[in-house]
């Protein structure tokens, strides 16, 4: 019986025209088996887009044939439509651009604000007494709970909301460069020391290399944080921009508005997420040859 | 190039009650000693008699180890560690280059990676190379900047038996090329016997025995005439021979033996 199982997979897996072949016959030992394989096996391209593609396509069916209530979920091509008529009427492009003035300066400054506190506290004890401590008793307190304290401070116009998205997003760039900074291999700080190198050629070439794949985490978190941040802080008090549109739209149970705005949102997120993967790649280049 | 006899007079590292404690556990006690210039040098002992902390205090490296004594070193000096030590994020290039710079450099990087056999792998990263080719990387690195001193700890402790023997031969190529003054600290006395000219064995913080060996090179493992300064060094080390020297088969014996120890070394080593 085992011989037969042995000569017809051999059979098998020589294929067709090698299925009249004596060696099927004459093997004495039992053939290896091949293991039964566990994991999933190979990602086929772009399938990753088959979910939503299927609930886009469920959505506009369930529209087409009237299952759905129209005033609670448009369909799609409504939703197309209306953001199709806000951007020729000039209010998309605006709220648009003055939501994104606010995330990019909010993410400058809060970039900015985490590398360089980062680079102090890691880099000198001193620094760290004076920085780190402080950084940490911020993070313990939810930054949209400062609101009401910085509208009081700085009033209700940009700097308030720029200083807001800045704290969102210089936290988790901070913590996380400061950590991969404390975390940089002693033995490397040794070998800096024997081959002689300046202070300033130690932070170039082992310091920032060494700290870049915890600061690129940092980074994505302070990304997704700036949207974040930027989504309250127009939902409560503004008079421009993405949020205010879709505040707006709420109000005159305008749903296609919000699903445009929130199209929107999700672009932005999806686009500087992968550009910041993008950076992250060609950076750790020499991370790859580890994962592959 | 001074005459060689001049070159011998002045010794390159020279220690003078060299003494270094941790945690008010004497490690080093009182050391004297003179490495001439271009000498090759071992320095053995077992794990935790502080060949490492010589040599760390040779580097300058012990900034936080409390001590006394005089020491005074080339200021071009270079260490070897048992890891490659190679940054991952630089090609092997760079990290040859690592804390030189200029155009002129980069050539002497490349002919520094080229004496040690990696010719063609300047762009690989240090992910990309075997135990023995980062550790050769390490050995470019160390000499594309000409030490006057090169201080080894244990360069070839992790690298497997055949790559070990092929490594030996090449430090030992590369010091007579380029003659530096060698210290290589390592726990393994046939490393010691076959690579160097005189062998130190540090011994509760002192050096207790200092022996010249007087053989020509390439020296070989099998070399029968080496046997006497094993068996002198491992006296020295109290490793005490368990087996009958009148037995049947005195090379079988010896070989016995030589595994014995080894494994003694390796057994107590922490890392």
């Amino acid at each position: 019986m085992t011989t037969t199982t042995t000569a017809t997979t051999a059979a098998t897996a020589t294929g067709a025209t090698a299925a009249t072949t004596p060696l099927a016959a004459t093997v004495e030992n039992p053939q290896v088996r091949r293991r039964r394989r566990l994991s999933p096996g190979k990602r086929l391209p772009a399938t990753r887009f088959l979910g939503p593609a299927l609930l886009l396509a469920l959505w506009a069916a369930a529209s087409a044939a009237g299952q759905l209530d129209p005033g609670a979920i448009p369909a799609p091509w409504t939703v197309l439509e209306t953001g199709v008529h806000l951007w020729t009427d000039g209010t998309l492009p605006t709220d648009i651009l003055t939501s994104l003035q606010r995330a990019g300066s909010g993410f400058a400054i809060g970039l900015t604000a985490g590398i360089a506190l980062a680079l102090a506290a890691g880099l000198s004890r001193t620094g760290e007494a004076l920085i780190d401590g402080s950084v940490q008793l911020n993070r313990a307190i939810p930054t949209l709970g400062l609101i009401p304290l910085f509208i009081l401070w700085l009033g209700i116009g940009e700097t308030f909301k720029v200083a807001i998205i800045a704290i969102v997003v210089y936290i988790p760039i901070y913590l996380n460069t400061h950590a991969a900074l404390s975390g940089i291999d002693s033995r490397f700080v040794e070998l800096a020391e024997v081959q002689g190198l300046s202070r300033y050629a130690f932070i170039r070439r082992i310091v920032i290399p060494g700290a870049l794949p915890g600061f690129f985490v940092g980074l994505r978190l302070g990304v997704t944080g700036s949207w974040l941040g930027l989504v309250v802080l127009e939902q409560i008090n503004a008079t421009s921009g993405l949020g205010y549109m879709m505040f707006q739209a709420q109000n005159y149970g305008q749903t296609d508005v919000i699903l445009v705005g929130l199209v929107v949102y999700g672009i932005f997120g999806l686009i500087s997420d992968s550009a910041v993967r993008l950076i992250e790649r060609r950076v750790l280049s020499w991370r790859r040859t580890l994962s592959s | 190039m001074a005459p060689h006899a001049e070159q011998l007079t002045r010794p390159a590292v020279q220690l003078r009650g060299l003494t270094r404690s941790f945690d008010g556990r004497t490690v080093l006690d009182g050391i004297d000693l003179d490495l001439p210039a271009g000498q090759f040098t071992a320095l053995l002992g077992h794990s935790g008699s502080g060949k490492s902390t010589l040599l760390r205090a040779v580097a300058g490296l012990d900034h936080e180890v409390a001590g006394s004594g005089q020491l005074t070193a080339p200021s071009r000096v270079s260490v070897v560690f048992q890891d490659s030590r190679l940054l991952p994020w630089q090609r092997v290039l760079d990290n040859v280059l690592l804390g030189l710079d200029g155009k002129e450099a980069e050539q002497r990087g490349r002919a520094a990676l080229a004496e040690v056999g990696l010719a063609g792998r300047e762009r690989a990263w240090p992910n990309e190379l075997s135990g023995g080719e980062a550790q050769r990387a390490a050995l470019a690195r160390s000499l594309v900047r000409e030490p006057e001193l090169l201080l080894a700890d244990e360069p070839f402790g992790a690298l497997d038996a055949l790559t070990r023997i092929r490594m030996h031969t090449l430090l030992r190529e590369l010091w007579e090329r380029h003659r530096p003054s060698v210290l290589l600290v390592t726990h393994d006395v046939d490393e010691a016997i076959v690579l160097a000219d005189r062998v130190l064995v540090l011994d509760e913080g002192r050096i207790g025995l200092d022996l010249t060996i007087d053989r020509p090179h390439p020296r070989s493992y099998r070399d029968p005439l080496l046997g006497e300064y094993r068996e002198r060094l491992l006296t020295a080390l109290g490793v005490t021979e368990h087996h009958d020297h009148h037995g049947t088969d005195a090379s079988d014996g010896s070989d016995d033996h030589h595994t014995h120890s080894r494994h003694h070394e390796h057994a107590e080593d922490p890392k």
